[in-house]
């Protein structure tokens, strides 16, 4: 099991494939990442599509990152133009070429996600959809029902109905929407999703109920029961130091600071970033430059592996290992760090940045006797945690 | 008196026959807890000798209470197999689970959960993804170090682990009455207010030491319940102050998303309800110390 990556977004075009998957009614549509291949695309779709920016961000229609295509060589010069394309941050790699929607009668809104407050599902629909839901929620709440779902009960078709009724749906729609609450639910549930949201929930001249835009974010925890999830994973987007402790199992976040943070349980490692950012306001200002939890038990071995990581970030100027050892036995982290950089060493890499070591609890007084017995010349003992986070932040501020 | 666990639990591990079943089963006895036996279908009959005590294997919860007396069970079990287990917990009516497990779906815990309250909520329920609780003297039922500390007056619940051993470190002189960790997932059992709850009602508690971290709302609710109902000093930490939005930090609940569920906003909902809040485990201490005089 790895850890730490709990949650995983996806685009727009392997939502619709899901909800494609577990019959909620879509367009045709299909994703590309050259310009030609938008031709051959539209093609297929009878000679006219919408090219559709694939990127994890709202607001693209604004941006220009949504066109009608109506020709072959049209869509492969607006594909030209949305591919590379910066959206609020984020670049276009991919472009979906769906199928032109039938003329648009009315739009609506539904999605099923976790209520943590509540600790159930929540079922929430609109009938003022194809806008921001969460400023439908903020001016106008009364047009969003909301629904509470029981995890073992689930949303039978009465069920959808109860939803659909609550959220005032027109009659000659309302069980249409029904059956996509349904369908939309079985995504929900076959994919261990925590959120799938459609928005617009589209009627079209003819009658018929579409989604033509949605989001689906899956639980990386269910991973074990999804073989075909980790596929879906976003590996282009991850930053390569990421992408390189996702590869070792490690819990890491890149962040924007100089001072490379280890430690051992998911509520420590964020104290620590949040002691070592105010011992930096009097050193210079230098911050945290990561988030590393080696988590429960590490070994040696683990916390030979984080070093690595962290050495390896060119924006690191020293770095603070902060231990209490519940299960994580303080002499084998000392053991890996000393392992750490010998290995560094003979593999001829740069080991030139200092290090501040705080250990407690199990095995404290091995794990401190290790270090000091190796006596590294770069490794510094602190035995409070504010102690040391000053003194990490005051050698980042002099390098 | 303590909450939730005493001398006299009587505990049962599920999943006491693997690695981390065997390694916390042992740890946890000599603590002093009272384990009474472990469950594992497969090795129903055996005895699992630790240390010279040797530990029943039953082959359901519902058998161990029945032959044991057993009140609480603490699971183990990797998370492909715990909505199984817990539900088994349930189902037996054991009036306590502690779900050590890290890992689990979500799908699977609001499962549980749900399933839970369909039966009455018979079964307190503690985590997932928790150390567990641990009453200093007289019982351990979970993964919190033993050592770190003495029987005392203060009361603490806190959704993460490590930092509830720094914080019982800190405070090692005092002493604690119970501590109690809750776990970070986006669905737990028992919540902040419930132990809120519990510690207002234990005469041995002078004092309660909660401990957030950034996501969801649960300590701002708690800051509402404690406003009405809590008249024993608090103080608080919440961690993640620094913490970019967007950003998933270990912990399935520690997601930002906009002003709501910051640590600021936390902060100050706490501090509104008279809540003394540290800015650092350290500062949380010392505020303990000055509410306690000591």
């Amino acid at each position: 099991m790895e850890k730490g990556r709990t949650r995983v977004d996806l685009f727009e075009y392997q939502a619709r494939d899901l909800f494609a998957k577990h019959g909620v009614p879509v367009l045709a549509g299909e994703v590309i990442d050259t310009p030609e291949a938008a031709r051959e695309a539209t093609e297929r779709l009878g000679g006219k599509s919408v090219v559709k920016a694939q990127v994890k961000v709202g607001g693209r229609g604004k941006a220009g990152g949504v066109k009608l295509a109506a020709t072959p060589d049209e869509a492969v010069a607006r594909a030209t133009d949305i591919l590379g394309m910066d959206i609020k941050g984020h670049t276009v790699h991919k472009v979906m070429i769906a199928e032109t929607a039938p003329e648009i009668l009315e739009e609506y809104y539904v999605s099923y996600l976790l209520d943590r407050t509540n600790r159930t599902f929540l079922a929430m629909a609109s009938v003022a959809g194809g806008m921001d839901i969460e400023e439908v929620a903020a001016t106008t709440p009364e047009k969003l029902a909301k629904v509470p779902v029981d995890a073992n009960e689930g949303v039978t078709i009465e069920k959808a109905r109860e939803i659909v009724a609550q959220a005032k749906f027109p009659a000659e729609v309302a069980e249409k929407v029904a059956e996509v609450m349904v369908t939309l639910w079985k995504t929900f549930v076959a994919e261990d999703a925590l959120l799938v949201e459609v928005n617009p929930l589209a009627k079209v001249a003819s009658g018929d109920v579409i989604a033509l835009d949605g989001k689906v974010s899956l639980d990386a925890n269910a991973e074990f029961r999804q073989p075909e999830h980790e596929a879906l994973e976003d590996k282009a987007a991850a930053n390569p130091l990421e992408a390189a402790a996702k590869a070792k199992g490690l819990n890491y976040v890149k962040l924007d600071g100089q001072v490379g943070i280890i430690g051992n349980g998911a509520g420590l490692v964020m104290s620590t970033l949040d002691v070592v950012a105010y011992a930096g306001e009097n050193h210079g200002g230098v911050k945290p430059a990561n988030f590393l939890d080696i988590g429960g038990g590490a070994s040696a071995e683990v916390m030979a592996n984080g070093l690595e990581i962290i050495l390896g970030d060119p924006d690191v100027k020293s770095v603070f290992v902060n231990v209490f050892g519940g299960i994580t036995a303080c002499d084998e982290v000392a053991k890996g760090i000393v392992q750490a950089l010998e290995l560094l060493k003979s593999k001829g890499e740069d080991v030139s940045k200092p290090l501040v070591v705080r250990l407690d609890g199990n095995n404290a007084e091995l794990g401190r006797k290790i270090l000091s017995d190796a006596n590294h010349p770069l490794v510094q003992r602190v035995d409070t945690m504010d102690g040391a986070a000053d003194k990490a932040a005051e050698l980042a501020a002099a390098k | 008196m303590a909450i939730f666990l005493t001398k006299d639990s009587k505990v049962i591990v599920q999943g006491m026959t693997g690695a981390t079943g065997m390694k916390h089963t042992k740890l946890m006895l000599a603590d002093g807890t009272n384990i009474v036996g472990g469950v594992n279908p497969r090795k129903a009959g055996t005895e699992v000798d630790f240390d010279g005590t040797s530990v029943p294997v039953f082959g359901s919860v519902a058998e161990a209470m029945e032959k044991t007396g057993a009140d609480v069970t603490v699971v183990f079990v990797p998370p492909a197999f715990a909505k199984a287990a817990v539900v088994e917990a349930i189902d037996a009516e054991i009036p306590l689970a502690v779900v050590i497990t890290e890992g689990i779906a979500v799908h699977d815990s609001a499962a549980f959960w749900a399933y839970a309250g369909s039966k009455g909520n018979k079964t307190r329920i503690i985590g997932p993804n928790c150390p567990g609780l641990i009453t200093p003297g007289q019982s351990n039922a979970g993964i919190i170090p033993g050592d770190i500390t003495k029987p005392g007056r203060i009361g603490l619940v806190s959704k993460s682990g490590t930092l509830t051993y720094q914080m019982m470190y800190e405070l090692r002189d005092i002493g604690f009455s119970s501590a109690v960790g809750i776990g970070g997932d986006p669905v737990i059992g028992t919540t902040h207010i419930d132990a809120l709850a519990a510690f207002e009602a234990d005469p041995e508690t002078e004092l309660i030491v909660m401990i957030g971290e950034i996501g969801g709302d649960a300590e701002e609710r708690a800051a509402d319940f404690i406003k009405a109902n809590v008249t024993k000093p608090v103080v608080g930490y919440v961690a993640g102050f620094t913490a970019p939005e967007g950003k998933t930090m270990g912990h399935a609940g520690a997601i930002v998303s906009g002003s709501s569920g910051t640590a600021q906003a936390k902060k100050e909902a706490l501090e509104a309800a008279g809540v003394k809040v540290g800015k650092t485990p350290s500062e949380t201490a010392r505020l303990a110390r000055a509410a306690l005089g000591a």
